[in-house]
């Protein structure tokens, strides 16, 4: 590995002469437009093995394979709160500059059921949306249900009995299943579970009649079999699931995506922001990442700058409302 | 046969020179990293799966399975040296590794641990190989119930586990799984126990800061105090007498060993559960089936034997419903399956299919990681000798420094930092008066998977307790967990019993 | 070691009683449509902890626990001394890395701890405590990338940075 003793005789000599250099580094850097003098902190919103986690280390994979940052990016996880951690984190942040952060729809709600961590996210620097994730709706094959009139009739037959598991109260699987309750008259059981691949699992193994999961989070059970996907929450079908119908287009007007967003901590300077703007925008057009986007049924041009401020101004009036609808606003 | 054909063929993948070059480099780069308190299995393979990208997806995940199982052997190293649990499934081999080291006989926990490790791991790998598809489906079938039911038997497997002052033990009991209730409650989406309003405890407690500040911290203040200051650590000497005599010592435990293996590689399969609750339970049984129970705690070889062979078939089960189901059964499984599908596979019941080469290679490569593993960490067994011998006045510093970076390097956050050294010096006031505290560190480890299960469950079933005890699989977990947990009652009763009448006659 | 267990229990208490209070910010009882409600877990644990806290107070004052029956002092001299010979200087080093950070403050402790409790000679002393930090450096930051703090030396480590990562 890289740590060898070479490095180590190296590391102290380069020790030696600290002093003396600090001065020149920081004047040479500043000439040549903003570049980062330290290791990037690459915040993620959310737990190890997630959804999220797994795409903030695509896309910290596809920057090094690329050699298109000068210095690395080192992925924190904070799940804590909702996100509600990562998001102080990036709010108190010592130096902006070299601060990200890969976020989900939490960066709507969490400041909102949360006003006293005092976020407020139009003084977050806006970098790139990624994608936008979507969701369907799922049931085991077992349950023999294929299409969603089905769905409804089974699920209002078992009134509160009818288990849909869920990412955590108030969570976007929440919101979705709220949705459906209200849409259809139906009274599902809200169960949460930590992370969407165990919910996954719960309707893998029975254990739950439906779920809201994101294609990547069903794709193996989908693959195999044991799943079927009946509707997806998408403005159109989606093409690896082509059978499965739009909730628009059973008369429901409703669609909800996931934003996979990255953001730069509050005060970040102008150069740092256009550097890390320039550094996803190549990301987005990698062919690792367009790869991605297609096995994953990823939708969502690249947003940047004020245009991505203004549709996170726009979602959280949507979640706000949502929320609002929900009570869980005062 | 075709399973024998297809393992052949995993074993010329495995052995590619490099494929080969890749596992021995994981497994030493594993072994310092789980031997680092604080760094375990998930941060080596998190850190180093972007590294992976350089080379083909077989060789990406056979260098990470040698990282994996790397780390899985140095953790025992730093619990039997330094008595700190490198990470939570090496947290029961602390228990008489730890005296065992005192006792000048670190060589001998150091090599029943490698052995153990090496039992577990071969055992664990041919139950995969053999069953690993009608095993997938027994994983499904584990619900709510029968993880809260799983639980259950965990915690009665170590309630005989310490001292004989039952309110401290209970106190240490429970409030472990207090503090493991601290940040975001998922249930009902509030922050919970957010105490004084410090953003740091959103993120909840991690064990490791309860474990380094209890073993690490909490027991430096009381080496310190309790051998004036210089204690007199009896040096262990590695000879060849004595390595024979050691390897005499450990193949007698060799029932533990399968036992243990078996247990951990049944739970390891649970989606979930991973290897942390399967040591703890082979070390409960381990304790209650042997002839000799007193002697657990005091360095007894079967207290390395038994946690260690079962961490290792758990790590190698844990594989299992991540490869076949696409469930991770542990942390570190849940990066692996990250990268996976960073490489392009799709992992689930179609892997098998579509991707043998890659399955037969992994499997293979797990087969050869565990002998480099055990073979390597032997190999370096004297070095860590050596290291003991240090004065404990350089020793000291140097592990107070491991136990900062190791608190704070899971979280980054100095906020982890300081709570660590709260705990430390509690715990050493604490112990002081008699109180047990691996209990604590055992419950904040399995309290996150027993909470919400058991709400899970009871939601699920509107309230109805009698639901742990109808459902087949759970019914029988909790039937035996009672009987455990009734065991030392009925053992008591009965030498009472007999005192009397050896009294009367 | 009577009394200090009598006040250890007691402080025990008096701390579940504030875990219960502090848990019954959220529901601690059953709530529809969502089961047990978030506090319950913890407070009826906390409940528990206060029960064998009063149950270990009764033991100590009848002399049933083992440090109710000993003789000896809770911390004699000897035992005071080392305690806060090596406790407090541990959380000095701990402020000290938010303002240093971890490579000056790791140092100074190692050189107190090796120098003056120790009373090793000054060349081991420095060897060691000079070459930890380096060491620690190449693993966590370089190898490892695990950023260790670094307070307001930041800016030294930036040369660093540039030849190595």
């Amino acid at each position: 590995m890289k740590f060898g003793k070479k490095l180590l005789g190296l590391g102290v000599a380069a020790a030696v002469g600290i002093g003396m250099t600090v001065s020149s580094v920081a004047i040479n850097s500043a000439e040549a437009g903003w570049a980062p003098k330290k290791p990037i902190e690459f915040v993620i919103m959310a737990g190890k093995g997630g959804g999220a986690d797994k795409m903030a280390r695509l896309l910290q994979t596809v920057i090094e394979k690329n050699g298109w940052s000068s210095k690395p990016l080192t992925p924190i996880n904070k799940p804590g709160g909702s996100g509600a951690e990562a998001l102080v984190h990036l709010n108190n942040a010592s130096d902006p500059d070299h601060t990200i952060m890969v976020t989900l729809n939490s960066f709507y709600t969490t400041p909102m059921r949360q006003p006293k961590l005092g976020v407020n996210i139009e003084t977050f620097t806006p970098i790139a949306r990624m994608a936008e994730d979507t969701f369907l709706l799922w049931v085991n094959k077992d349950s023999g249900i294929t299409n969603v009139e089905e769905f409804v009739s089974a699920a209002k037959a078992k009134g509160g009995d009818w288990i849909m598991a869920g990412t955590g109260k108030l969570s976007e699987d929440n919101l979705l299943t709220d949705f459906l309750n209200a849409a259809y008259g139906l009274d599902m059981k809200y169960v949460p579970y930590k992370g969407g691949g165990k919910v996954a699992k719960q309707l893998a193994g029975n254990h739950a009649d439906s779920t809201v999961n994101n294609p990547s989070e069903q794709e193996g059970f989908y693959a195999a079999g044991t799943t079927v996907p009946l509707a997806a929450f998408t403005d159109n079908r989606l093409a690896m699931f082509p059978d499965a119908p739009t909730f628009g287009e059973l008369g429901k007007d409703f669609v909800y995506y996931m934003q996979r967003s990255v953001v730069g901590a509050p005060g970040m300077s102008a150069g740092a922001a256009e550097y890390y703007q320039k550094l996803f925008a190549q990301v987005f057009a990698s062919e690792e990442w367009s790869a991605y986007r297609t096995k994953k049924s990823l939708q969502g041009d690249l947003l940047q700058g004020d245009a991505l401020m203004s549709y996170w101004m726009n979602e959280r009036d949507v979640h706000e409302a949502m929320l609002r609808k929900m009570g869980a606003l005062d | 046969m075709e399973l024998l054909g297809n393992l052949a063929d995993g074993f010329f993948i495995a052995f590619e020179p490099l494929n080969l070059g890749l596992m021995i480099v994981g497994v030493i780069v594993g072994l310092f990293i789980g031997a680092m308190p604080g760094l375990g299995s998930v941060n080596g393979v998190a850190i180093l799966l972007p590294m992976t990208f350089l080379v083909p997806p077989t060789s990406a995940i056979i260098f990470l399975a040698a990282i994996y199982y790397g780390a899985m052997y140095g953790g025992a190293i730093s619990s039997i040296m330094l008595g700190i649990p490198g990470a939570s499934t090496a947290v029961a081999t602390t228990f008489d590794g730890r005296p065992l080291a005192l006792k000048g006989e670190a060589d001998k926990a150091l090599i029943g641990a490698a052995m153990a490790s090496f039992v577990g791991g071969t055992i664990s790998i041919i139950l995969f190989t053999l069953f690993a598809p009608p095993l997938a489906k027994w994983a499904l079938a584990f619900g709510d119930h029968e993880l809260f039911a799983l639980m259950m038997m965990a915690f009665a497997t170590f309630v005989g586990l310490s001292g004989d002052d039952i309110p401290k033990t209970l106190f240490s009991i429970c409030i472990g799984l207090v503090l493991s209730s601290v940040g975001l409650d998922i249930m009902s989406g509030e922050p919970r126990l957010v105490f004084f309003d410090i953003i740091g405890f959103m993120h909840g407690i991690n064990f490791l800061v309860l474990a380094i500040g209890v073993y690490g911290i909490g027991e430096m203040l009381w080496t310190i105090e309790t051998t004036r200051g210089e204690p007199a650590m009896s040096k262990a000497k590695v000879s060849v007498e004595r390595v024979v005599s050691n390897l005499k010592e450990i193949s007698n435990t060799w029932v533990t060993a399968l036992m243990a293996s078996f247990v951990g590689f049944f739970v390891g399969i649970l989606p979930a559960a991973g290897a942390t609750p399967g040591s703890l339970m082979s070390y409960g049984f381990a304790k209650t089936y042997s002839k000799t129970p007193e002697e657990f705690g005091k360095g007894k070889i079967d207290g390395v034997v038994a946690p260690e062979a079962a961490n290792n078939a758990a790590s190698t089960g844990a594989m299992l419903p991540m490869l076949t189901l696409g469930i991770p059964g542990s942390p570190t499984t849940a990066i692996l399956l990250g990268g996976m599908v960073i490489w392009g596979l799709v992992p689930g019941p179609m892997l098998f299919i579509e991707q043998e080469e890659f399955v037969w290679g992994l499997i293979a490569s797990l087969y050869a990681a565990n002998l480099f593993a055990a073979v390597i960490n032997i190999g370096f067994i004297p070095m860590f000798l050596w290291m003991l011998k240090m004065p404990f006045s350089i020793l000291a510093p140097i592990i107070f420094v491991l136990c900062i970076i190791g608190g704070f390097a899971p979280t980054q956050s100095m906020h982890d930092v300081w709570l660590m050294y709260g705990f430390g010096v509690v715990a050493f006031l604490m112990r002081k008066l008699d109180y047990p505290l691996a209990p604590a560190v055992l419950a904040i480890v399995l309290g996150p998977l027993a909470e919400p299960s058991l709400r899970q469950s009871l939601l699920i079933s509107n309230g109805d307790i009698t639901s742990f005890f109808t459902r087949p699989i759970s019914g029988t977990f909790m039937a035996f967990a009672i009987f455990l947990l009734a065991l030392p009652i009925i053992k008591a009763v009965r030498a009472r019993s007999a005192n009397k009448g050896s009294a009367s006659a | 070691m009577k009394k200090a267990e009598i006040v250890m229990t007691l402080m025990m208490a008096a701390f579940s009683a504030y875990l219960m209070w502090k848990s019954a910010e959220l529901s601690v009882g059953w709530v529809e449509d969502e089961g047990p409600g978030g506090g319950a877990w913890p407070f009826w644990l906390s409940a528990i902890m206060f029960g064998t806290s009063v149950w270990s107070l009764i033991r100590c004052v009848r002399g049933a626990s083992l440090p109710s029956q000993s003789d000896e002092p809770f911390m004699d001299d000897f035992a005071l001394r080392s305690f806060l010979q090596v406790a407090v200087p541990l959380g000095i080093a701990l402020a000290l890395i938010h303002v240093v950070g971890i490579y000056f403050s790791i140092p100074l402790f190692m050189i107190y701890y090796m120098r003056f409790l120790g009373k090793h000679k000054w060349p081991l002393t420095l060897a060691v405590s000079i070459s930890t930090p380096v060491v620690t450096f190449f693993f966590f930051d370089i190898a490892l990338r695990i950023v260790l703090p670094k307070g307001y030396t930041e800016p030294m480590f930036y040369p660093l940075y540039d030849i190595f990562l």
